[in-house]
């Protein structure tokens, strides 16, 4: 409790400092993030992440100085260079672009790496820290830091707002953004360059590997969420930011704890709680909605086989047993019996020890699903022009889908049609209930 | 004799990758390599707490479960999430990996294990990690025979489902049709290439291993439109970059891992260049010499 006092108060410069960097670096990448990911670009983050690292390693053979400018413009410079050739790879040869991506990350880090080896021997004193950059090292940002990170942020988050309606529109639909004239290639290029300059400074918080997830995690998470992009900016901006105050606040109290990858971690929770409990979207959402229809569906198939039961025999208030419904249609016992007993719940059938019978409502229902089979079938045969012994199937979907508006239009442009393409009479309400 | 050990080391794991990796590229599955080849880091430190020790078999299953564990859950959060793959494999790997270097920070005392050895490893210990019988005989490096042991098994695993592997490649709807479960190859394939990152972790690190699954193959593609020749082809780049990685690394004195995916590259970028059919320079100079005749 006392840690989170003194945590939260934000007496301590060195806190204010890894908070608000961790902050400001987390939400700058994740808006940026939203579009590289709806763009379905989402891994090119990884490799401009891998790619900026000869780009310090010559900065500081160049310059020999650790002066974090020159290691960001050379970062920037060769993490640029990645993504045109990329694009090139892929213009200009059959690799297909997950091969060049790959190829590029691999071939630029490992150029990285022998030159930051070479660096290392060479007995360059100068050196040493030269691979925080690497790795990340947010626990350890000062204000030097925090001001290049403000100042950097800021203009990503002024560029996100100055050309909001542009890169949405080349997010969503690029051809329609080219065939009204707008400048696509001078845009991707504008947008290419905030992703690098997100990349290049979110590194030295995250490291190379999880530079990556500051990009793709609060996109992917905000965007199970909502449909708007303005809702999933922000939404990202805010997982972001929360991310990042508490991947501070752990590596304070347990100072042995890395910030980077508590930041991606707690990121990666919100993410992973967003993929099953969103609304719409959510694994769970879908699987509970499919569940129901499953249900529904078996409900609606199986009051139809009461009331075609009821059709052979001419008695629809007849009592039937498991067995002679399984014997018009094969369903497994557990699962019928299931249905029989939600449908006796629902006042649609009746229950008798272990025989059930329509009820009047029961019957209603019955019928209106078989007509809508049948009505289904005849417009197949009329006006599609399919065979009459391929029709059954598609009619076995459409009968549990079909709207009273639809329906009444079907019976309108059929012309009350009395039976179907198998002979069997199309049941309307009217005519049996008198 | 160390130059021979370490080129040997590096020929052997850099054919491995080099053979699974033309399935990948062709499956385009490429960044699934890269995805894998970081996030079984959990499954290695994981295996080092349970089993003490870095050569156990249990470290290769540990890291190879998790290997298939990572396909599963892009696989999961691609079909039943509606994530589009990249989405998919970038969420996954990135919390994986998170989570293995968290997990290395907590027990940092009990594994021998740092990040800087997991991402670019260090080849150039092959020589002295000797492999010592209990009677005091000198076997040799030890890396050279676990990456032995791990080629002849891709191998087998090659050779024995060529037919399988390729047409789940190729034509995966025939596949299906004659009987072949493409999921079950699907995750045979993972299951060798998590086996192969594992194995060659220690000796060239994960970036190493992602530049030997794609750019070889990559190169191979662009120099032949029949994939038993890919793979032949592969294989040799595997050994030209193992030999001519070692030299530079030599010659300018850095990681021998980083120069190896330096050559790859260079290499990559000759036949982007200069492939007789597929090569940029070789099409501009076509098209310039057509012109001119017209």
């Amino acid at each position: 409790m006392e840690d989170l006092i003194t945590f939260f108060s934000f007496q301590n410069p060195n806190i204010r400092y890894v908070t608000g960097g961790s902050m400001l670096l987390a939400i700058s990448s994740a808006l940026v993030g939203c579009f590289t990911f709806l763009k379905k670009k989402a891994l090119v983050g990884d490799a401009v992440a891998h790619a900026v690292l000869p780009g310090i390693c010559l900065a500081f053979l160049l310059s020999g100085t650790k002066n974090p400018i020159y290691l960001i413009i050379g970062a920037f410079i060769t993490g640029w260079l990645s993504l045109l050739l990329i694009d090139a790879i892929t213009r200009n040869s059959k690799i297909k672009e997950d091969t060049a991506i790959g190829l590029i990350l691999s071939v630029f880090f490992g150029v990285g790496i022998l030159l930051l080896t070479m660096i290392q021997h060479s007995g360059n004193a100068a050196q040493t820290g030269l691979d925080s950059f690497l790795f990340g090292k947010a626990a350890a940002l000062v204000g030097q830091d925090l001001m290049i990170f403000s100042v950097i942020s800021i203009s990503l988050l002024l560029g996100v707002i100055l050309f909001y309606k542009e890169f949405a529109l080349i997010s969503f639909d690029e051809d329609y953004a080219k065939s009204i004239g707008f400048p696509v290639k001078r845009l991707e290029l504008v947008l290419t360059t905030l992703t690098v300059l997100a990349v290049v400074t979110g590194i030295q918080a995250v490291g190379v590997v999880l530079m990556a997830a500051m990009l793709i995690t609060p996109a992917a998470a905000a965007r199970f969420w909502t449909n708007r992009l303005s809702i999933m900016l922000l939404l990202a901006a805010i997982f972001g930011a929360f991310s990042g105050v508490s991947g501070a606040y752990i590596s304070y109290v347990a100072p042995s704890m890395p910030t980077g990858p508590w930041i991606v971690m707690m990121i990666s929770v919100i993410a992973l709680v967003s993929f099953f409990v969103a609304p719409e979207k959510g694994i769970l959402y879908k699987l509970i909605r499919q569940t129901k229809i499953k249900k529904r569906i078996l409900n609606e198939n199986i009051l139809k086989l009461f009331y075609q039961l009821g059709e052979i025999d001419q008695n629809f208030e007849e009592q039937r047993s498991v067995a002679q419904i399984q014997a018009k249609r094969p369903i497994k016992t557990p699962t019928l019996i299931t249905g029989l007993n939600a449908l006796a719940y629902q006042g649609f059938l009746k229950k008798q020890q272990d025989t059930w019978k329509l009820t009047d409502q029961g019957q209603k229902k019955g019928q209106r699903i078989v007509k809508l089979h049948r009505l289904w079938e005849v417009y197949l045969t009329t006006y599609l022009r399919i065979a009459p012994d391929h029709v059954h199937e598609d009619a076995d979907n459409i009968e549990h889908i079909l709207t009273p508006e639809l329906e009444a239009r079907l019976e309108a442009l059929l012309k009350y049609p009395t039976s179907d393409p198998h002979e069997s009479t199309i049941p309307y309400h009217k005519p049996i209930n008198n | 004799m160390d130059a021979l050990y370490i080129i040997s080391a590096g020929s052997l794991v850099a054919i491995t990758c080099g053979l699974l990796g033309c399935f990948l590229i062709l499956r385009k599955m490429a960044m699934v390599g890269d995805a894998i080849s970081h996030a079984v880091l959990p499954g290695i430190v994981l295996a080092f707490l349970f089993s003490g020790s870095r050569d156990s078999v249990i470290m290769l299953l540990g890291a190879g479960i998790i290997g298939i564990l990572t396909t599963v859950l892009i696989e999961f959060f691609h079909k039943k999430g509606n994530l589009q793959t990249d989405a998919a494999i970038g969420v996954t790997f990135t919390s994986l990996f998170a989570l293995g270097v968290i997990l290395i920070s907590i027990y940092a005392n009990e594994v021998d294990l740092d990040q800087d050895c997991v991402l670019h490893g260090e080849i150039a210990y092959v020589p002295l990690d000797l492999w010592i019988t209990d009677s005091g005989t000198i076997l040799g490096p030890r890396v050279l025979y676990v990456s032995g042991f791990v080629l002849l098994l891709i191998l087998s695993f090659i050779i024995l489902g060529y037919k399988e592997l390729y047409l789940t490649t190729f034509d995966p709807a025939f596949a299906t049709a004659i009987g072949i479960s493409t999921v079950l190859w699907h995750y045979l394939l993972m299951a060798a290439v998590s086996l192969t990152t594992v194995a060659s972790f220690e000796s060239v690190g994960a970036i190493l291993v992602v530049a030997l699954l794609i750019a070889p193959p990559a190169t191979a593609y662009l120099l032949t439109e029949s994939f038993p020749k890919m793979l032949f082809i592969t294989a040799v780049l595997g050994i030209i970059v193992s030999i001519m990685g070692y030299y530079l690394a030599a010659w300018v004195d850095g990681s021998i891992a980083g120069a190896m995916s330096t050559v790859a590259g260079l290499l990559f970028l000759l036949a982007f260049l200069f492939s007789p059919s597929e090569g940029l320079a070789i099409k501009k100079w076509r098209s310039k010499e057509m012109k001119t005749e017209i």
